[in-house]
């Protein structure tokens, strides 16, 4: 079934079944494959996309949720938040593998959009959902705080 | 195709996870619900009216409500009732934390692909409402507690009982997840029968 989207800014049609979880049709249809899958299950984070601003786990939500609404992609952050975390990422050095990456820097990204100034705790409930087996837990709350800090400049 | 490759690995994910629940689940017989007439023949007004409302605790003390009525800000999920991984919180209103709403994950269905429940308006019960670690007779007293029960007439308990659509999801869990006993329309009646009895609680 042919579905509109609005995929990092641009109209893009893709032909699927509605129920299609988000995450195949990003990789798969899309091409967009800065979106990993980790679990399917909703347990890692590593598919996290952001629908309307919003983060979304795009394993566990069916294509047809984002049809009229604005889905944002690791390839397509723009906000001035998005800049300060990629920004603390790379001078804080935080990514090793980096496959649960995309997903932790969409989940930080949608914190700091709602929460500039995140204390200590703000960033364990935003980023609980978010698994690293690397354990770069640390850089990533440091790089979030840096980024904080840029923002509030 | 890549799909079927996800779909195989989502489903050895689920399956080790879950094929003890699934097992469990098969074994079970669903759980009834007597009908109000049943209890008739307690002559005594209070005794009929306390049997009413335990009847009805079989709902509210099944997992698929004591789960999002939790004690602290932590909801618990499954049969067993473990705490929700991953850890999430009621947040300001019971929509989660900012940057960490339950709508992250629950969507406005249950989704099958990833096993993950869902309803349009998926949010917790007030901490007024916790009915974890309470005795029956204890959450009838909440619920009688119109400052403890959001301002609700025992009229307006017993819509919400017999009406709500997300009170009503319990019937409809999805995936492995077995319903709440009987029917939302049976605990409604059952509800209706508590209140036209005299609303009387079971001992706390």
């Amino acid at each position: 079934m042919p579905i509109s989207l609005n995929v990092n800014g641009a109209v893009r049609q893709v032909d699927a079944d509605p129920d299609t979880p988000l995450l195949w049709v990003v990789r798969e249809d899309l091409g967009l494959t800065g979106t990993k899958y980790g679990c399917g299950i909703a347990q890692c984070g590593a598919c996290t996309v952001h629908l309307d601003g919003a983060p979304l786990r795009s394993c566990s939500a069916p294509v047809s949720a984002a049809a009229g609404r604005k889905l944002t992609t690791i390839e397509g952050l723009s906000s001035r938040a998005a800049k300060a975390v990629q920004k603390a990422w790379v001078e804080l050095d935080v990514v090793q593998c980096g496959y649960c990456q995309s997903g932790q820097i969409m989940q930080a990204t949608a914190l700091l959009e709602r929460n500039a100034r995140p204390s200590d705790r703000d960033i364990d409930q935003a980023m609980a959902g978010n698994i690293c087996r690397c354990a770069t837990y640390h850089r990533i709350r440091a790089a979030i705080h840096a980024a904080s800090k840029q923002l509030s400049a | 195709m890549m799909r079927a490759a996800y779909r195989s690995a989502t489903v050895r994910a689920l399956g080790s996870v879950l094929s003890l629940f699934v097992a469990g689940a098969a074994a079970a017989q669903p759980v009834t619900l007597q009908a109000p007439g049943t209890f008739d023949a307690l002559q005594d007004r209070q005794e009929r009216s306390r049997a009413l409302f335990v009847e009805a605790g079989k709902v509210l003390q099944s997992p698929r409500c004591l789960n999002c009525h939790p004690k602290g800000d932590r909801p618990t999920q499954g049969a067993d009732m473990h705490p929700h991984e991953p850890w999430v919180v009621r947040g300001a209103d019971g929509h989660g934390a900012s940057g960490l709403q339950c709508t992250t994950c629950h969507q406005a269905a249950n989704f099958g692909p990833s096993n993950v429940p869902g309803h349009p308006t998926w949010h917790l019960a007030p901490a007024s409402m916790a009915w974890q670690q309470q005795s029956l007779g204890q959450i009838c007293v909440q619920l009688k507690d119109r400052r403890r029960n959001g301002g609700k007439t025992l009229a307006q308990i017993q819509e919400h009982m017999a009406h709500d659509a997300l009170v009503g999801w319990g019937w409809s869990p999805g995936g492995d997840r077995a319903p709440a006993p009987g029917t939302q329309e049976q605990l409604g009646a059952l509800v209706q029968a508590w209140i036209d009895s005299g609303a009387a609680c079971p001992a706390p």
